[in-house]
This record gives C-alpha cells, sequence and structure tokens, in this order.
C-alpha cells in the first residue's frame, strides 16, 4: 500500500471518529442540524487491514476534502479545555468538504512536531490546529518553517513578525465578559457571601478570570469575597479536590475554578451540597443540583470561520487570513452555560440584561477605579479598559475582594 | 552442563519474546473488544513507527531519551538496588543544564554543551545518589524514596520557572529565559533525529561494556547477586552501590539535557514529559541489561511514535498505547517467574 493510499484510508477512519463521539450526550447540541454524508466507516475500520483499495474507492467520490489537523495536550473527553476544542473541531462536520483529524494527549514534547509533522506528510493535512499553549514555541515553528505550503494556527501564542514564520496564525477569546456574567449569578446566589475559586497557576490570564469573576459578583453583592487557592498545575485532580472541600468546609457556598478542567471541583460542590460554577466546557452534567452556570468556550466558531476562508483559498501568509484572529462573548468566542435549576428567575433576567449591555459596551468588565487586594490603584478612575487591551494581558494582581496572594 | 547453559540461554530469549508476543496478543483482545481489527492495529503501529526511514526517525528521536532514563534503573538494579527515580533525575538534569547553558550565555557550542551536559549529569547523579545513600546507610526503601524524589523534583521544577529562574516575558507558559542559539543540541546530518540519540547509544554500549566486560561490573553483579557473599569478599558495597546509582542518575541527567538542548531550548514544565516512567519499564523489558534497553527502547520508542497513527487511522483512544504499555509490562513482570524452571530441570537431569 502505497503512503497516498494509507493517507487517504487513515482519513477515512478518523471521519469514523465522529459518530463514536456523537454518542456522548454532551455532543448533542452541535450534532443537530449536521448533515454528514455517513463515510462506511464500520466496513472500513474492520477490515482497514485489507481494504485499502476500497477505502480509496470510498473517498473518490468527494474530491479532495479540505483536511484539517487538530492536536490537543490532554484527553478530548476532560470536560474541560482540550473538550471544549474537540467539541470545537466536531463542528466541523457541518460541512461534507472538510476531513478534520485529530490527536489527543499529545504532550509539549518532540511528540508534538511529529504529530504535526504525519499529519502533513501521511495525512496531506493542508492546516494545522494546535490547541494548547505550549505547541507554539518551538514545536509549531519549527514544523511551519519547514513546510511553508502548510498554515498553522496556534491557540493563543505571541506571534512576532521578526522572529516567526509567516504561515502561523493566531486565535484566542476573552473570557472576562463571561467570567463576568458567571460571577454576577454566583453573587446573586449565595448565601454565605464567600465563593471559592480553585485556580492552576498564577499566571495572567487565570488571574483575569478570577478578577472578573469576582467582580461581577461584587457588582451585584458588594459583600462578596472570592477566597482562592492555587493548586500549582492544570490537571491535579487529587489537589484539586481537597482545596475544593477545604474551601466548602470554610464556608464558601459557590465553588469555581480555572485548571484544565474543573470537573472535579464542581463533582466536588454536589458532593458538599453547594453551589458551583463551571468554566472551559459545560460540566453541569457534574452536578445536577447544585450547578448554576459557567464560562464557556466555543471554538466551534473560531474553526468554522478558519475552514470557510481555507476552502476560498485564502491564506494567512498573504494576510488574506488575519494574523491574530479574536473575538469575545459578542462573537460567540465563548458563552454562559445554560443555567441550572437552582437559578432563579430573577437572576435570570438580571443576566439577561447584563449581557445585553456587555455586548453593546454599556457595562465593560474593567472600569475604573480598581484597586487590588493590597490597596493599590490598578485601573484608575474614568479609565475604561476593554477586555482586548493589550494592557490586561500581563495582569500579575488580585482584584480587592479577593482574599489570596498570587505569590506564596 | 552443556545442556544447561543451552537451556539458559534459550530462556533468555524465548521468555522475553513469548510475553512481548502474549502481552501484544491481549492488547489485541482489547482493540477487538473496542470494536477494531486487531491486525489493522498491528499494522498500523508498524507502518507509523518501522515502516521506513520516515518513520524511523520518528521511532528513533523518541528512543534516545528512553535510553539514557532505562540506563537509570538497569544500572542500579545490577547491584540489586530498584530505582524508579528516572523522571526525577532527568527533570534535575535539565535544571542542572539549563542553570548551566544561563550561567554562561557567550560561551562557544562545544564548551557551552559540555558544561551543560555536565551539569546535568552531576545534578541527575547527585539526585539518585540521595536515593541510594538512604538506602545504603538509613535503610530506607530505595523504590518508595526515588518515586518520592520525583515529586520532589517536580515541585523544584515548577518553582524555579515559576520564581527565581522565570522569563518575565513567558506569562502564560512560565519558562526559564530561552538558550542561547549556539547552545542547541544539534541535528544528525540528513535526519529529523538530534544528536541525543547518539548519546544514548554511547551510554548503553559503555554501560554494557561496564557492567560485563570490567571486575567493576563483576562486583556489581555478586553485590546484586548475593549481599552476604560481597561483604564475605570485602567488596566495597557502598562504594559500588553509589556509583552506580551515580551513574544511572547521570544517564537520566544527560537525558534531561538533551531534553532542553536539543528540543525544547529553555526549561519549563513540558520538561517532566514522562520519558522517565517509560524508561522503568524499558528497563525491565529488557531485564536490566543495557545493550537490551538499547533494543527495548527502540521498541518502545515506536510504539510511543504510533500513539497518534492509532488515533487517527484506527480510531482508537489515546490511552491505548498505554493500555499496550501496561500489558507489555505485567505480563513481562509475570514472566520473570518462569526463568529457571526449564534450565533447572536440565541441570538436575543431567
Amino acid at each position: 500500500m502505497s503512503t497516498r493510499s494509507w493517507g487517504r484510508l487513515a482519513t477515512c477512519a478518523a471521519v469514523g471518529n465522529r459518530r463514536r463521539t456523537a454518542a456522548n450526550p454532551a455532543d448533542a447540541r452541535l450534532t443537530i442540524g449536521s448533515s454528514v454524508p455517513r463515510c462506511p466507516t464500520k466496513f472500513i475500520s474492520r477490515r482497514a487491514f485489507l481494504a485499502g483499495a476500497a477505502a480509496s474507492l470510498a473517498h473518490a467520490a468527494t474530491p479532495d476534502p479540505l483536511v484539517l489537523g487538530f492536536l490537543y495536550n490532554g484527553p478530548k473527553n476532560d470536560l474541560g479545555y482540550n473538550q471544549a476544542h474537540a467539541e470545537g473541531k466536531q463542528a466541523l462536520r457541518r460541512y461534507p468538504w472538510v476531513n478534520a483529524l485529530e490527536e489527543a494527549s499529545v504532550p509539549e514534547t518532540v511528540a508534538a512536531e511529529e504529530s504535526m509533522r504525519n499529519m502533513i506528510h501521511q495525512d496531506r493535512a493542508s492546516a494545522v490546529f494546535a490547541t494548547s499553549f505550549g505547541f507554539f514555541d518551538p514545536f509549531a515553528i519549527s514544523v511551519a518553517r519547514r513546510n511553508p505550503q502548510v498554515q498553522f494556527f496556534h491557540c493563543g501564542g505571541m506571534w512576532q513578525a521578526d522572529k516567526h514564520p509567516k504561515n502561523i496564525g493566531i486565535y484566542f477569546g476573552f473570557i472576562d465578559e463571561v467570567e463576568f456574567l458567571s460571577g454576577m449569578v454566583a453573587g446573586l446566589t449565595t448565601k454565605t457571601n464567600r465563593l471559592g475559586f480553585v485556580a492552576a497557576k498564577p499566571i495572567p490570564q487565570v488571574l483575569r478570570n478570577i478578577n472578573s469573576f469576582t467582580m461581577g459578583a461584587r457588582s451585584v453583592n458588594p459583600r462578596v469575597v472570592t477566597q482562592v487557592v492555587f493548586t500549582g498545575d492544570w490537571v491535579l485532580p487529587v489537589r484539586e479536590a481537597e482545596a475544593s472541600s477545604s474551601l466548602a468546609d470554610q464556608g464558601n457556598d459557590v465553588l469555581t475554578g480555572h485548571t484544565g478542567s474543573p470537573r472535579v471541583i464542581v463533582q466536588m460542590a454536589e458532593r458538599r451540597g453547594i453551589f458551583a460554577n463551571g468554566y472551559q466546557f459545560n460540566q453541569s452534567s457534574m452536578a445536577p443540583r447544585g450547578f448554576l452556570t459557567g464560562a464557556e468556550w466555543h471554538w466551534g466558531t473560531v474553526y468554522c470561520r478558519y475552514a470557510e476562508m481555507l476552502r476560498e483559498g485564502k491564506s494567512v501568509s498573504d494576510g488574506t487570513i488575519p494574523r491574530r484572529l479574536t473575538g469575545t462573548l459578542k462573537d460567540a468566542f465563548c458563552a454562559l452555560s445554560p443555567f441550572g435549576t437552582q437559578v432563579t428567575e430573577r437572576t435570570r433576567q438580571t443576566i439577561a440584561e447584563a449581557r445585553e449591555k456587555i455586548i453593546d459596551g454599556s457595562l465593560p468588565v474593567y472600569r475604573g477605579p480598581i484597586r487590588d487586594n493590597t490597596g493599590q490603584m490598578r485601573i484608575p478612575a474614568g479609565v475604561t479598559r476593554r477586555v482586548t487591551d493589550p494592557e490586561l494581558d500581563s495582569m500579575d494582581w488580585l482584584v480587592e475582594g479577593v482574599i489570596g496572594r498570587t505569590r506564596s | 552442563m552443556k545442556g544447561y547453559e543451552g537451556a539458559r540461554w534459550m530462556e533468555s530469549l524465548l521468555i522475553p519474546l513469548s510475553a512481548l508476543v502474549g502481552g501484544a496478543a491481549l492488547f489485541g483482545i482489547f482493540c477487538a473488544v473496542l470494536g477494531s481489527n486487531p491486525f489493522a492495529v498491528f499494522y498500523s503501529i508498524y507502518r507509523a513507527a518501522f515502516s521506513d526511514w520516515y518513520s524511523w526517525q520518528n521511532t528513533l528521536v523518541r528512543a534516545a531519551p528512553l535510553m539514557l532514563c532505562g540506563l537509570c534503573t538497569a544500572l542500579p538494579a545490577r547491584a540489586g538496588l530498584i530505582v524508579i527515580g528516572n523522571e526525577g533525575a532527568m527533570v534535575m538534569g535539565a535544571i542542572g543544564a539549563v542553570a548551566a547553558g544561563l550561567a554562561v550565555p557567550n560561551a562557544p557550542h562545544l564548551t557551552s554543551l559540555l558544561l551543560m551536559a555536565a551539569a546535568g549529569m552531576l545534578a541527575g547523579g547527585l539526585w539518585i545518589c540521595i536515593a541510594a545513600a538512604l538506602h545504603h546507610y538509613r535503610g530506607v526503601n530505595a523504590v518508595i524514596s526515588s518515586l518520592l524524589l520525583n515529586y520532589i523534583a517536580i515541585a523544584l521544577l515548577n518553582h524555579l520557572i515559576e520564581g527565581p529562574m522565570r522569563d518575565p516575558a513567558s506569562l502564560n507558559n512560565p519558562s526559564t529565559m530561552p538558550l542561547a542559539d549556539a547552545q542547541h543540541l544539534g541535528m544528525i546530518s540528513g535526519t529529523t533525529v538530534h544528536d541525543g540519540l547518539l548519546f544514548g547509544i554511547v551510554a548503553c554500549l559503555a554501560a554494557w561494556f561496564l557492567l560485563s566486560r570490567t571486575t567493576f561490573g563483576f562486583a556489581a553483579k555478586v553485590v546484586g547477586g548475593n549481599l552476604r557473599a560481597a561483604q564475605l569478599c570485602g567488596l566495597g558495597i557502598g562504594r559500588v552501590l553509589l556509583t552506580l546509582s551515580f551513574l544511572g542518575g547521570a544517564c537520566a541527567g544527560l537525558a534531561g539535557m538533551v531534553e532542553v538542548a536539543a528540543v525544547q531550548g529553555r526549561a519549563n514544565a513540558s520538561v517532566n514529559a514522562g520519558y522517565g516512567y517509560v524508561g522503568i519499564l524499558v528497563a525491565f523489558l529488557a531485564r536490566q541489561n543495557p545493550a537490551g534497553v538499547l533494543v527495548v527502547s527502540l521498541l518502545l520508542g515506536g510504539l510511543m511514535a504510533s500513539g497518534g497513527m492509532l488515533q487517527r487511522a484506527q480510531n482508537l483512544p489515546d490511552a491505548a498505547v498505554l493500555v499496550l504499555e501496561g500489558m507489555l509490562f505485567l505480563v513481562i513482570l509475570w514472566s520473570e517467574t518462569l526463568y529457571g524452571r526449564w534450565s533447572e530441570r536440565r541441570l538436575r537431569a543431567s
């Protein structure tokens, strides 16, 4: 079997992936209305070894699909960061001309480089989406340099014109506004006026979420404080559970977090009989009683936009695809998870109004005066920073009302 | 006696081979349960890891750190000390190498590489020596202590990259400052494989020579075979244990140096990528024989390299490769109990 026909075989079996994941109820939302012609996958994956030729024939019907490769750093059913991206990839099912491949749990080592190269050489991918921050430097950069005909899209990287190859595009979303809304729900629901936040690392991205969540809560309930615990890494389920439990012991009655996947935090809140807000992905299945809402990513919006641009023959190298594709709540890059049963009708109305105001710009998240929790003025009165302001990208402080420190 | 030797030799060949086949067969059943054709899966592994030069390069680049990490367990094991602190030693090696590299940013290519390698080996070696010393002088179980040392090393790495050694520009992915371009380890010319592979091969061959062709190697074998007899012979047991542990740790430390100098270009949390843990598996599969480590690293490197293909072509979950590794490990551990059954019967019969 030649490498070429092997590539085709591989892509066809990858279509089979879709069906398997669609069995997951969490995927149902994006599955509805999609019209993918069913590839006779069962037949092919069962007999792939013998039926290479048949597989090539099956694909001859769709000439030259747009092959896109996706890499995730962790498992694609983590109910967190990686599943949010995997679900975004699933959204591409609505395009019969897209062939989306994926590899999960790719470590940020030579493995990342190798996966990208394999997608290009074995599967003829014309664009690669590296979804984890650590895939960028040096892996995506080095593969992009050696494969100028392929386009690379990286989630959240810092592209520099003088250092990095032209065929890399960056996409990212600003989720502060959704965290603000999520915080409002928490602030309106809490009885003890104490919220617990389990965070991975004190990096800007995490601090922004803690701060906007807290500001949201305090905007509707000024007595609220948020207690933060840093676990030290993205995926530490045991420590996350311990931190959540101890936050519950200390009287915090709404828990949320920013880790690779806050599923453990939400689960622990449910077990302790308190409320939980999710992050990254819809975690309502983990807490049928106590789940309030959460900020979740909708990468499908981004991937569909890229797929359409790529189909039109646009490219990031010649500037027809923007170098940076970013968006906010307004652009549907991220959204609030559907409300849980405990969220009152009044709260829902308040949130709906606030959402409108955030979208029309009359309720900015970062409006001065904003002090940090040591009393230092961070955003002076009269200054309003939009969430897209690069100034916020280097945030290293916790806002007033947060109990915790960025340094141990 | 001749029959006994022959039987021993056959055992050392047939038992690992049948264990491999047995583990693979178990994995085949696992694949069949998941709805994939096991033969297609094995063919995919072959295609992705060993079928042509392109896939061989993928395998080799994964095998390089495995060789070095495998030695970290294999060397002390010869003297009867089971050390599983490979990951920690590799992380310490990476920290040492980066610290050395950043200390001399303007040094010429070769000087800085030598310095970094020396620092990495020293850091990794001393790290495993801690476990060996605790074992020898205080009677602390080295399996436990070296495992726990892994967590300490990883915590130290996280502390350093998020605190004292952090590059202020690495906002959302805390890392040290990048190494200078002259401090990067090169590629073997005409390939996508870095020079770390040569380090691995040389280290395995040197370790094999040390253990099988020198008096020190013989002393180590005596210590591992019968501690009481070694004491009666007047062998310096502490010296043998500590030396082997240092050498083993130094190999893993060198793997850490290769990871930062050839792959990452700086130290960050990705340095702790699990090669050390696979190294334990390598050493056990190779039955603690350094030459075997070389071969088994290629096999496991190939398995690691085929993980992506299994996901893309065979629709298997990303953990499938881990399942295969786990099954191999269990079957091989179990097969250890078979040694001597046949050969000793021959011995008694003669």
